[in-house]
């Protein structure tokens, strides 16, 4: 507790934060001994600046069709094959990253705004508000969220913003419950008491206080949550609920090459692996910040 | 549980209402008459207010009637057995292998903390939980069935030759009809959908079981076993498995429910007749009753794991019967 405090005003006099050892530093310097999880930082960084080079690295255009060039196995001047329609695969391989990482961060993000918002109403204000919000919570749990985002898209209509959007509601349940429980238990923490007796707002503790304390375990769980939410998005793609041609999505690519399995692997083989190595990333990321961040790991 | 079923009722009424399109014309068809139309959303009761079709809904399901497929005319609480017991029969061999090479694998990781073994395990299981489904799926068509020939890609048994069906297990159906034949086709067929289906579990079990035992094998009690003498498998198998399962137990209730949210994939690539295609098909169809009570079947069935779950932690640790 004490060292919460602290930490709080560390920043509001903004100490540098080279000659201070703050907790981040601590967690920045636990990560970085993990190197299981620095391998996963450094595939992250990876297929951000692929997806960020994809124009500049990529030798084709993605929906470009040469139909001569149908199937053709990985050469030197297709590394990764070509698809049914004599599409550039690694070209397409590259824009997909651009489009995973896109749905994978942007909806963990809007269900982290939202599952934050609702988590601290349920947590500070309790009562009514919090027996609704939880009720609420438990029965989006209750499904099985992929069936409720294929659900969701029924009704929005197929389309890869809609799969998003899908995506992040399935996920707000998560991040809500975390927050709620966080702030629970720091609501009766002495320096909020503290705070609210030299007459803060409510407002104020929220964001000065419970908010920043509250961040560490979100920070984990969105790490982990991008990992889920890509392949919820490629999952959607296979079943024709996400990205519509001719987007280079990876789970897309995967349903529309199935059928060629036999006589072209390929076809399959890269969009599976980039998607299984993306998810790989975060996973092993957030696993080593779970370690990192989480002072109850650390011995 | 009662508030969170009556919840699950009103969300998925909600979703299937807002689904855009009008389920006459879906079901008349595009040339079907104003008039006519009309009629059927009458009949349907679709003119009534929201409430009274929700309340009317809630009054059949109690009864017991999911109402009529609109594609084939036939009752939802009929026509969807068949596939809840393939996804069942799906379910049980997926987990049963999840649950054995996942606890195994973390026990031995345990035990040899820190080795080769330890180090392969938990790389697989790094592999396993970040594996998209329907991927493992397809590679695995590949290299098992039309590569290597071993294992059928698609499909429950040999069509040709079926089965009486009497409980749509068909496991249990070749073993009632004493087809030996039958049975070990049937059983060659869940070999590839339920390792594809499995792996994810398998991983999580494995990496719980692990850091469960780990705790476990540290304390005083293990010490105390170990130094009455007696063998370490029993030591590790008897005293500490005990009293490391809780959380595993936690994580095969909660994976057992994302199962079937992944079934629908699973059954997707493998052809498999599960009640997930089931509903996949319904909503390419517009078949909403079909979407509703599949839907909300399969979040009842979520709902009951979860409850035997928490009815088997007592079972398991005698402290929280006792509070």
């Amino acid at each position: 507790m004490a060292e919460a405090t602290t930490a709080s005003t560390n920043t509001s006099t903004a100490v540098p934060a080279e000659k201070v050892s703050g907790p981040w530093r601590d967690a920045w310097k636990a990560f970085r001994k993990n190197k299981i999880a620095m391998a996963g930082l450094i595939m992250i960084v990876f297929f951000i600046l692929i997806a960020i080079l994809a124009p500049v690295i990529a030798p084709y255009e993605f929906d470009k069709q040469v139909l001569r060039d149908r199937l053709k196995p990985p050469s030197s001047s297709h590394w990764f094959g070509t698809d049914d329609l004599g599409r550039d695969l690694f070209t397409r391989v590259l824009y997909g990253a651009r489009i995973s990482l896109w749905v994978g961060t942007f909806s963990v993000v809007g269900s982290i705004i939202l599952g934050t918002l609702f988590g601290i109403l349920a947590g500070f204000y309790g009562k009514w508000i919090d027996m609704v919000i939880s009720r609420l919570f438990d029965i989006l749990l209750a499904f099985p969220s992929i069936l409720l985002a294929i659900a969701i898209v029924a009704i929005l209509g197929p389309s890869l913003q809609n799969a998003l959007l899908a995506i992040a509601i399935v996920n707000i349940p998560t991040y809500g419950r975390l927050v709620r429980a966080k702030v629970l238990s720091l609501k009766n923490e002495e320096y909020i008491t503290a705070a609210r007796a030299i007459g803060m707002k409510n407002s104020a503790i929220l964001l000065r206080h419970i908010l920043p304390n509250s961040l560490t375990p979100i920070i984990v769980q969105g790490t982990l949550g991008i990992a889920t939410a890509i392949i919820e998005a490629a999952a959607l793609g296979f079943l024709g609920l996400g990205a519509q041609p001719p987007t280079p999505e990876w789970g897309k690519m995967l349903s529309d090459s199935r059928q060629f399995i036999a006589t072209a692997p390929w076809t399959v083989v890269f969009p599976g692996i980039s998607i299984m190595l993306t998810v790989l990333a975060f996973n092993l990321m957030g696993d080593g910040l779970r370690d990192a961040l989480d002072p109850r790991m650390k011995s | 549980m009662v508030p969170v079923l009556v919840g699950m009722t009103i969300i998925v009424f909600s979703i299937i209402h807002a689904i855009p399109g009008d389920p006459a014309e879906t079901i008349l068809g595009q040339k079907a008459t104003e008039q006519s139309k009309e009629a059927l959303r009458e009949q349907l009761g679709l003119n009534n207010p929201w409430y009274q079709q929700y309340f009317s809904y809630m009054g059949d399901l109690l009864k017991g009637d999911l109402g009529q497929s609109i594609r084939t005319r036939v009752p939802i609480a009929q026509e969807i057995t068949p596939y809840l017991a393939a996804t069942a029969e799906l379910t049980v061999a997926a987990m049963a292998f999840a649950i054995f090479f996942g606890v195994n694998a973390g026990i031995i990781s345990a035990w040899k903390q820190n080795s080769w073994f330890d180090y392969i395990c938990m790389l697989i299981a790094l592999i396993g939980v970040s594996m998209p489904i329907f991927w493992l799926g397809l590679m695995e068509q590949w290299i098992f069935s039309l590569k290597l020939h071993w294992l059928p890609s698609i499909g429950r048994m040999n069509q040709r030759d079926p089965v009486e069906a009497v409980t749509n297990l068909y496991v249990i159906d070749s073993i009632i009809a004493g087809r030996w034949d039958q049975l070990w086709t049937v059983c060659r067929h869940l070999i590839l959908p339920s390792i594809a289906l499995g792996t994810i579990p398998m991983a999580v079990i494995a990496r719980m079981t692990r850091s469960s035992m780990l705790e476990v094998m540290n304390s005083d009690f293990v010490r105390t076993a170990k130094a009455k003498g007696l063998s370490q498998f029993i030591v590790i198998y008897k005293h500490a498995l005990k009293n490391a399962f809780i959380p595993v137990l936690t994580v095969i209730g909660l994976q057992t429910g994302a199962l079937l949210g992944g079934a629908v994939l699973t059954e997707t690539i493998f052809a498999w007749p599960g009640v997930g295609r089931y509903i996949y098909e319904a909503i390419s169809s517009r078949d909403y009753p079909v979407i509703q009570s599949g839907i909300l079947v399969i979040a009842f069935i979520f709902v009951i794991i979860n409850l035997i779950v928490d009815l088997l932690y007592a079972a398991v640790d005698p402290r929280i019967r006792y509070r």
